[in-house]
């Protein structure tokens, strides 16, 4: 019997990466997957999730798919979650996952394991591990609902190849009328990678002195070839220099990148819960004492002005 | 305008944690509770509300020990009109049972607009908000950074990875807020005053346990011992290498 229901994203009628982390979150539990996911017609990228260990990629179709419908979405996820009777329903904890999980999961009758870095299954038993209080803290729990609802934290389950056949399955389903309704997506300027998403993420501080300085973390971003974001402190968000979508930390995002390098950044305990699970961390300060350097992989003391510029030339002659 | 708050008593954000004896909570000797952040957002959209519509009412709920009766006083103290303390010396690890007790709560009443904040800064789950909003049958939106009521029709935007979703729902509505919604009053010195007087309803709640058990409660990892690479322009070859040969992320 599969166990795990792994619920996929997709925009635009384009498959999110993200996906391929939740299909391998799912495969964790060990008695195989199926995935599903909404949309309004086929979708790109959703015949390769075999490649990731899924045994059936279950798209539901319907009209009101076209763009993200929180409502229809969780009607349509949660009746096929009952019908199969699955042990697990898996979302990322993307922020549309973060919207639809609670609201799947109250159809279900059950609360949600959000955010969680860990998961196991022993016997019936899943077992999960979410860092809480800022992650100062990790807490494991024993989920006994029925079935589990998970979101899975990005960045932090690595995509792994297992092939599989894979079958796609195409379903119209009826959805009811929708209350709430996304009448558009403002995008962000083209170009330019969400630090939630990225693989890399550039962050400055106060130590950045002026909005305008951030053009040399802009110049390390684009050496590194479209992979790396440019992320912010709240300080600097607050004083306006930077957009709230930047921010890292306790009121900002959630990152968890393979290189984080915090310039002018003192390392405050709210900055550090949005990327200590970061797996390499690079701090550049000019002050030895700053707490950033203790949860700092590699740190440089000295100016970020001049050891900024100077890593970006040394960037691009690797990717030049 | 009558509008619902649920606002959560949660260790201050500077909180050194040390874990109680039991291993599986939080030993909360010594620490300083305050209002959850999120819900300090959502507060003070309900105060603009009801002061646009000069009429109404806001009520703030708390699920939480007897000592949330500060976290209500402080709501009180900028401004909100009554509080309601649901109240348990214990929060469920499960926030389906959270929800549960909050939406049982909320029933009683019709309100236009019940507001949350978008997650508790101590358990991280994102979702009480969305639980209460489907037990109770009505539309949500959840992390929202800006709103625009006319009537009973009402505009968010909240924010997604690489760009904003403008979403449109009628009221009565639960919503989520977002850094970014308002920027909080901190009380005045007379609204201080005036919440001492103000109603407070306390309300002792059953709460089980619900289906997740905690099983322990333990500090991160440490991450392994970093280095300092070395002072200025000097070190940058020699980070680039670590971060090359070593690190293996170039
Ligand atoms: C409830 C709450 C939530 C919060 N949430 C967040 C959050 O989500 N994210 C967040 O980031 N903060 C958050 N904060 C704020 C946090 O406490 C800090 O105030 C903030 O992170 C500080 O930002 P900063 O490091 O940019 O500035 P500062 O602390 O001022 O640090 C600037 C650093 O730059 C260095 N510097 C200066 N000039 C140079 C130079 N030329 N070269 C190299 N280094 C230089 C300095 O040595 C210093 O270490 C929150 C606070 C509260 C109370
Ligand atoms: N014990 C509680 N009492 C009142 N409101 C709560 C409580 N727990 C959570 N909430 C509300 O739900 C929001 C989200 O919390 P959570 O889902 O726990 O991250 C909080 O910002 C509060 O608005």
């Amino acid at each position: 019997m599969t166990l795990a229901l792994a619920v996929l994203e997709q925009r635009d009628g384009v498959l999110r990466k993200i996906s391929h982390e939740v299909v391998t979150g799912s495969q964790r539990l060990g008695r195989g997957v199926d995935a599903v996911l909404c949309a309004a017609g086929p979708v790109q990228g959703a015949d390769q999730l075999g490649k990731f260990g899924a045994d059936r990629v279950i798209t539901l179709t319907n009209p009101a798919f076209a763009k993200y419908a929180p409502e229809a979405c969780a009607q349509a996820i949660a009746e096929r979650a009952k019908q199969g009777g699955y042990r697990a329903v898996l979302f990322a904890a993307s922020a549309t996952g973060k919207d639809l999980a609670p609201r799947v999961a109250a159809k279900l009758g059950v609360g949600v394991a959000a955010d969680i870095t860990d998961l196991a299954a022993l016997g019936d038993a899943i077992t999960v591990t979410r860092p809480v209080y800022a992650g100062k803290a990790l807490l494991k729990v024993k989920v006994a609902s029925q079935p589990a609802v998970l979101s899975l934290r990005p960045n932090v389950f690595t995509p792994v190849e297992r092939p599989k056949a894979g079958t796609p399955e195409t379903a119209a389903v009826t959805v009811a009328p929708c209350r709430v309704v996304v009448r558009e997506v403002k995008a962000a300027a083209a170009g330019t990678l969400d630090v939630a998403e990225a693989q890399i993420i550039i962050s400055g501080g106060r130590g950045l002195k002026e909005p305008a300085n951030f053009k040399v973390l802009e110049e390390l971003a684009q050496a590194f070839g479209g992979k790396a974001a440019v992320g912010a402190s709240r300080a600097v968000v607050d004083a306006g220099w930077r957009a709230h979508a930047d921010q890292v930390g306790q009121t900002g995002k959630t990152v968890s990148p393979s290189l984080y390098i915090a310039v002018g950044i003192s390392g405050a305990i709210q900055h550090l819960a949005g990327m200590r699970t970061s797996k390499v961390i690079v701090a550049i300060n000019k002050d030895k004492d700053a707490p950033i350097f203790k949860v700092a992989d590699y740190g440089v003391v000295g100016d970020l002005f001049e050891i900024v510029p100077r890593l970006t030339e040394e960037i691009r002659k690797l990717h030049g | 305008m009558k509008i619902a708050v649920c606002i959560k008593r949660v260790p201050d954000s500077e909180t050194r944690v040390k874990i109680a004896s039991d291993g599986k909570s939080l030993d909360d000797s010594g620490v300083k509770f305050v209002m959850n952040p999120y819900d300090e957002f959502a507060v003070e959209e309900a105060l603009r509300r009801k002061e646009k519509a000069s009429s109404g009412e806001v009520a703030v709920i708390c699920l939480g020990p007897a000592a949330a009766q500060e976290t209500i006083r402080t709501a009180l103290a900028m401004g909100a009109d009554r509080g309601i303390l649901l109240q348990s010396d214990r929060i469920p690890a499960d926030p389906f049972e959270v929800a549960r007790i909050i939406a049982a709560e909320l029933k009683s009443t019709s309100w236009d607009l019940l507001l949350f904040g978008r997650m508790a800064i101590d358990d991280y789950n994102h979702q009480v908000g969305a639980l209460t909003a489907e037990l109770l049958g009505l539309p949500c939106v959840t992390a929202i950074s800006h709103l625009e009521i006319e009537g009973t029709k009402g505009v968010a935007e909240r924010e997604i990875e690489g760009g904003i979703e403008v979403v449109e729902f009628p009221l009565p509505a639960v919503l989520t807020a977002d850094k970014g919604l308002n920027e909080p009053r901190y009380p005045a010195l007379k609204g201080i005053m005036a919440a001492k007087k103000k109603p407070l309803e306390v309300k002792p709640v059953q709460a089980s346990a619900g289906t997740f058990e905690v099983v322990a409660l333990s500090p991160p990892p440490d991450r392994k011992e970093g280095k300092i690479v070395g002072e200025g322009v000097g070190a940058v070859g020699e980070l680039v290498r670590l971060l090359r040969e070593e690190a293996k992320v170039l």
